[in-house]
């Protein structure tokens, strides 16, 4: 695939151009690998044991214990952070113990938790990996969006139930092939929804910041709406936007209450997209049939949380890169890109403060 | 009056657990005369010999020798969904009365199970969802992971009208399809890029997701047993939409509790439903759905609009769209 030759192929420029970096001149010249923050390895929060052996490939592994142990010594030679499943939390306080800190190398396309303007007012550039998770997280859209039609959670269920002794006739989900898809940001991930649901002959219907050319378009078969349009016309309406101040609560009252009656709702952004107050009230009231959602606002929610209860909504517990070959896939291109930075050479995955 | 200008059609009953619709009646009185089973049995002799036809839904009414006997001017029996395996086809057809189902309308639905199944199971989809919701989740782990659709291989059992919708889904997900059918299908293995398996082990070798499309017949019957399911990878998981007999499943049971491959996902078991204490519902890595295959409202109404078009041809004696030949 594709893909993976290019990523291969940014490894082996990076792996290419790794330097020695010398301590002290007058010292013989020891190679050293550059100093990478982690998070931890293993346990609840740290990176996996296979990823570590990865990165310690490339890069001196120091995790966050080792560095608030001895903060002085360890800070100056941490010259990148890897950041897995939002940890590190990048703060102030940390930025100012790494005066040698050049680049943060984020797991998965979505920012939102990175405060950029703060990271770019240290000079220190931001990454992430937007090749890596595109495909899991479009899989992952398609699988909500299947198992909220077919009621698949409730079905299996009332398959393994002790209660259960028949199987209802005329117990039905709905159909999803040839129905209306409307994706809310077509993306790099939003257009591989586009490329999965085309095959299930859905109609399918896009909003997106600025509109894709003309051959892209025909290559799904997906037509351009206004947001209004979209939400009046979709039988599923499927959230595929990166968060940012414009697309906080892009979805509330007013949008859940434009959509059919009999719609599916599916979030596979972040949770702060969606008004989630709404959310829970256009669901009790019927207003909007059902809700698939990978991300909340938090994540997990509160246990006391009305979403958990309801029977027409399906939460997964942010899952949508949570795949082995994803995973892998992550880790090599924050690699790539933390050593182009280090390495300055041109930069394959820069994020931009806006 | 008008109802009995219209042909008598024998249905077992109206709602209730196995029964026709409440909102598919109207539709079918503006065109049959309905009798039901009860009605039938109380009045045995003078409805014995008014009823031309058999609607036959969820497999029910049971027809057996007994019933063919008493139904002297019986032409046809429209059965509902593609499976015929709950009927006798010899002794109906000794009786001269012939058979429609409806494999093409439900064709779509199950092909999007299939790949429904598959997409829960290898993402763990239901086990996180039971995670997000359960009361003593604190956070949510990292390096909890599942194995990915796209780019994986899939090998589809039965590549008839159902195993080749699959293998059209599956190709957008780049998927690599293989597949093992009676019949080679040449141009149809061109136009979704599969691979033919003659030999059902290269298959099963190669595969991460083992998808049943068959019909169950006595060729197909336990046709994936003990060898089957070690010739399949240890990462392999089995999705089954076809019928519960087509597994050995307590071979299947055995190779999931031994770990000789990775899961399953069955929307068809036998029986259905299982037995409560039956180990398939107590395993973690086992999505089972209650047989949900074409179950959806547009697919129903089609059903019925295709079984009435048969019962009505039959009786016309013009040829019978879906007619199952023997």
């Amino acid at each position: 695939m594709l893909k993976y030759r290019m990523l291969h192929g940014l490894w082996q420029v990076a792996k290419g151009l790794q330097r020695t970096v010398p301590e002290h001149p007058k010292v013989m010249a020891e190679p050293q690998l550059p100093g990478l923050l982690i998070m931890g390895i293993g346990g609840t929060h740290g990176v996996q044991e296979s990823l570590a052996a990865l990165l310690k490939k490339h890069f001196c592994l120091i995790t966050m214990k080792e560095l608030l142990e001895n903060k002085k010594e360890m800070g100056k030679k941490i010259q990148s952070i890897f950041v897995s499943e939002f940890r590190p939390t990048i703060d102030r306080e940390l930025l100012e113990s790494l005066p040698n800190l050049k680049v943060i190398g984020n797991s998965g396309v979505g920012v939102d938790h990175l405060n950029l303007k703060m990271i770019s007012n240290f000079g220190v550039k931001v990454t992430n990996t937007p090749h890596a998770v595109a495909d899991s997280t479009a899989d992952m859209g398609m699988a909500l969006m299947l198992a909220s039609a077919r009621r698949l959670v409730e079905g299996s269920q009332i398959a393994v139930s002790p209660d259960t002794n028949y199987f209802a006739a005329d117990w039905l989900g709905v159909e999803v092939t040839r129905a209306t898809l409307g994706i809310i940001g077509m993306g790099r991930i939003g257009y591989k929804v586009a490329q999965r649901a085309r095959a299930f002959e859905m109609r399918i219907l896009y909003h997106n910041r600025n509109r894709r050319s003309k051959e892209e378009e025909q290559a799904v078969g997906a037509c351009y709406c206004e947001m209004e349009d979209l939400l009046q016309k979709s039988d599923f309406v499927m959230l595929v936007v990166n968060l940012t101040p414009q697309t906080e609560k892009l979805i509330g009252k007013k949008e859940l209450g434009l959509m059919k009656p009999t719609a599916t709702l599916i979030n596979i952004s972040r949770g702060a997209v969606i008004d989630q107050d709404a959310l829970v009230e256009a669901l009790q009231n019927k207003t909007i049939k059902a809700a698939a959602l990978d991300v909340t606002y938090p994540e997990p929610l509160p246990r006391n949380h009305p979403l958990l209860k309801l029977s027409n909504v399906i939460i997964t517990p942010h899952i949508g890169t949570a795949t082995v070959q994803a995973t892998h896939m992550t880790a090599e291109e924050a690699i790539a890109n933390m050593l182009s930075v280090l390495n300055c050479q041109p930069i394959p995955s820069e994020v931009f403060p806006q | 009056m008008e109802g009995q200008e219209l042909p008598c059609v024998l249905i077992d009953c109206i709602g209730g657990k196995h029964g026709v619709y409440e909102d598919h009646v109207e539709f079918l009185k503006e065109r049959f005369c309905l009798i039901t089973m009860k009605e039938y049995l109380e009045n045995k002799n003078f409805l014995g010999k008014k009823i031309r036809a058999i609607y036959m839904w969820y497999h029910k009414p049971v027809i057996n020798e007994e019933l063919l006997q008493s139904l002297p001017n019986l032409k046809i029996v429209a059965s509902s969904g593609a499976g015929i395996d709950h009927l006798d086809l010899n002794l109906l057809s000794s009786y001269g009365v012939k058979v429609s189902n409806t494999p093409f309308i439900v064709s779509t639905d199950t092909a999007d199970l299939g790949m429904a199944l598959m997409l829960a199971s290898s993402r763990r989809l239901v086990e996180g969802h039971q995670m997000a919701i359960s009361p003593d989740t604190e956070y949510f782990p990292a390096n909890w992971l599942g194995a990915e659709v796209s780019g994986a291989t899939l090998g589809i059992i039965g590549m008839g009208t159902i195993g080749y919708k699959v293998a059209e889904r599956a190709k957008a997900f780049e998927m690599k399809i293989l597949y093992h059918n009676r019949k080679q299908r040449n141009k149809e293995e061109r136009a979704v890029g599969a691979t033919y398996c003659k030999k059902i082990d290269d298959l099963l070798q190669q595969a991460d997701f083992v998808m049943l499309a068959v019909n169950l017949t006595p060729q197909t019957h336990k046709m994936i047993g003990k060898r089957e399911l070690q010739l399949m990878k240890p990462t392999a998981i089995l999705i089954n939409i076809s019928r519960g007999l087509v597994v050995d499943q307590d071979a299947l049971v055995e190779a999931l509790q031994n770990k000789v491959i990775k899961a399953a996902a069955l929307d068809v078991t036998y029986p259905e439903p299982l037995p409560r204490d039956h180990p398939l519902l107590k395993l973690k890595n086992v999505i089972i759905t209650p047989h949900i295959g074409s179950a959806t409202v547009k697919t129903r109404h089609l059903m019925k609009e295709n079984m009435t078009e048969s019962i009505q041809a039959g009786l016309a004696g013009l040829p019978i769209p879906n007619e199952v030949l023997l």
